[in-house]
């Protein structure tokens, strides 16, 4: 059977499967819509955690990231694992403790303040906005390119299973269906990992494959990585380029807001204790980790079969793949020396050696673009495997993408029907009403994500940024000290958010959209990059907070009763 | 139920621990995995440099087994104290 039949057959069968899960589970109140009636098992809530955060950009993203970048890529690595010491030790169980439902619902309510409420409110929705474009891209990738319908049918399709099942089973549907994807999300990873590693290094734990010795000439796979990166031009793939400083603030800016991502916190609602809550914090980062310990062994796997397969390759004699990922453009091959040949190397090495040895071979300039999305989708096909693989990796980047999607519009459709609706405008609205209010958002938010699918605005990639800095200057901070810091008041709460919010925001205008000429590390504050100014948001957001307290009146005692019985179970 | 007392001395024990883990955190990843990523990779595991698997593999393994020792340790600290749920 041809990867087309396989892909539509393990699609189909997958979308069969959510669908059904989400009949099963049907919301009946707003608590089951929020947050599953929080009844949810720990393991269970680890699985769904886990499919929840991992993306499309976790799922096929990462791994291309690494595969271009070599170690500097591990700040995502250890940036979105790292965020979940903080959340198991900071945040989550205290969370639970805490209750309600959202965390604009913890702000607020903490902080006294409905102004602190909003900021929240605003933070959230904008943050959950941001990610479901990428996650919408990704579903219109996946459908364009392995099942070749136009990218609109593909997102229609994909949002339409995502509209039923948020829309039906709030939480509940999702909580049980993010189990499901997780499953499926995982073996598609895991399975062409295992197979390539075989291949390569006859070593079947991809993890361990990473660091042993490649089949064929005997040199050890990151030795040989860095052998053909250098002889191309590139730097070598285990020597890191960026400066550590910048490498540390982004580190801290993904960790940190990977732990207060809203999307993730709300899923500690779901569990019965707070021992369940520390709990399935333990689950979570044991079934992420499994696949963020196998990206880097794919990510360099890749690689190596990519500069294998393409370097000095006649053009006229590529495998199938190449042609096919043409069509979509996310590579893109120029006979710049007119020779047929594909010439692949680094032209922006300045290194005299380098470039006289480039001359010397008749080479005009990289005549390859390759997107590094399609490092992990076109894995499978790279390394020849079995055609069923190649569809079980479309169905899984497929479930990473709309986990995180529906996660996403929960948070959005709750900001908007409980923390707006029911908490500022109307307080004394039914039952029935907020959740029918529930309903009507997520609908609406699974219109508006499919609209950002099928348009996707040219600054997804740079707006996610903007998710993380935001998350990391804003909530975090705020969460923190509310649990860890007694006396903090409304004004500094509120205060830190706001110069946390509107330091790292203007910083990543001004260099991603005012003047991207000036985007390298001459202009940068302090050497730091757009991607870590997060880090520098927080620690004002902390300061501001600690100087306002002081001067204005502590809070009030039963807020301060709040916070001393959270803190124990 | 718990005293004030018990409740207050469980506190005080937990960020104890806490404080002590985030530390190892810090280090493995800050650590290990950037700024001494360097030196380290002069001690190579069969292919891999140790700096280099560090910030790409090994941090994530200790920060699983930190929340994993997380988890056990308030366990029996809610018992100790007597503020366990169950």
């Amino acid at each position: 059977m041809s990867a087309q039949v396989w892909t539509y057959i393990i699609v189909a069968l997958s979308f069969t499967l959510y669908l059904y899960i989400a009949y099963r589970s049907r919301a009946g109140s707003t608590k089951e819509f929020y947050i599953s009636g929080g009844g949810v098992k720990p393991i269970h809530n680890g699985m769904a955690t886990a499919a929840d955060w991992m993306s499309a950009a976790s799922f096929m993203g990462m791994a291309g990231i690494i595969s271009f970048q070599g170690r500097d890529g591990g700040v995502y690595l250890m940036g979105w694992t790292g965020g979940y010491v903080l959340l198991a030790l900071l945040l989550a169980p205290y969370l639970r403790k805490f209750g309600k439902f959202t965390v604009p619902d913890f702000v607020g309510d903490r902080y006294y303040s409905q102004t602190a409420r909003m900021v929240a409110v605003l933070c959230a929705i904008v943050v959950s906005f941001t990610y479901v474009a990428g996650q919408m891209r990704g579903v219109g990738i996946v459908f364009s390119r392995f099942l070749e319908v136009e990218i609109t049918t593909g997102v229609i399709i994909g949002t339409g299973v995502v509209f039923i099942y948020a829309v039906l089973g709030g939480m509940k549907g999702i909580t049980y269906t993010q189990v499901a994807q997780y499953c499926v999300l995982i073996f598609a990873y895991m399975v062409p990992a295992i197979f390539i590693s075989i291949m390569l290094t006859g070593n079947p734990v991809p993890q361990l494959g990473l660091g042993s010795e490649v089949k064929e000439g005997g040199a050890y796979m990151l030795d040989l990585l860095d052998t053909l990166s250098t002889d191309l031009g590139f730097h070598a793939y285990t020597h890191g380029v960026r400066p550590v400083w910048d490498v540390a603030a982004i580190t801290c800016a993904l960790m940190v807001g990977t732990a207060g991502l809203p999307h993730v916190i709300v899923r500690f609602y779901t569990v019965p204790s707070v021992s369940g809550a520390r709990m399935s914090a333990f689950w979570a980062l044991l079934f992420i980790a499994i696949l963020y310990t196998t990206a880097p062994a794919v990510a360099a796997f890749a690689r190596a079969n990519l500069l294998q397969t393409v370097t000095n390759a006649t053009y006229s004699e590529v495998p199938a793949w190449f042609s096919q990922w043409e069509e979509t453009g996310l590579l893109s091959f120029e006979d710049k020396n007119g020779d047929g040949r594909i010439q692949y190397y680094n032209d922006a090495n300045q290194d005299a050696d380098f470039q006289a040895m480039a001359a010397a071979k008749g080479w005009q300039g990289n005549e390859l673009t390759i997107d590094r999305d399609i490092i992990v989708l076109a894995n499978p096909e790279i390394a020849q495997l079995p055609n069923w693989v190649i569809g079980l990796v479309a169905a899984g980047c497929l479930a990473a993408a709309l986990s995180t999607a529906a996660g996403l519009l929960l948070v959005i459709s709750t900001a908007f029907a409980h923390d707006l609706v029911k908490r500022c405008l109307k307080p004394d609205i039914s039952e029935k009403a907020e959740l029918m209010y529930a309903r009507v958002a997520a609908g609406g938010a699974v219109v508006v994500a499919a609209y950002f699918g099928i348009h996707p605005p040219d600054y997804v990639a740079a707006v996610v940024a903007f998710a993380f800095g935001l998350a990391a200057a804003s909530f975090f901070p705020a969460i923190l000290m509310g649990i860890f810091q007694k006396k903090m008041n409304r004004e500094g709460a509120v205060s830190g958010m706001i110069v946390g919010i509107v330091f790292t925001a203007a910083y990543i205008i001004y260099f991603k959209f005012v003047t991207p000429e000036h985007n390298n590390p001459d202009h940068w504050l302090f050497g730091i990059s757009p991607e870590g100014i997060g880090t520098i948001g927080m620690f004002l957001n902390f300061i501001v907070s600690q100087i306002v307290m002081r001067f204005t009146a502590p809070p009030p005692q039963e807020v301060q009763d709040i916070v001393e019985n959270i803190r124990t179970p | 139920m718990a005293t004030p007392e018990q409740r207050l001395a469980h506190w005080r024990a937990n960020l104890r621990v806490l404080s002590t883990l985030l530390v190892i955190w810090a280090f493995v990843s800050f650590g290990c995995g950037i700024f001494l990523a360097d030196a380290l990779d002069g001690i190579r595991i069969g292919g891999f440099k140790l700096g280099f698997w560090m910030g790409q593999q090994g941090s994530i393994f200790v920060f699983v087994g930190i929340i994993a020792y997380y988890v056990w340790r308030m366990r029996k600290l809610d018992r100790q104290y007597g503020v366990n749920e169950d």
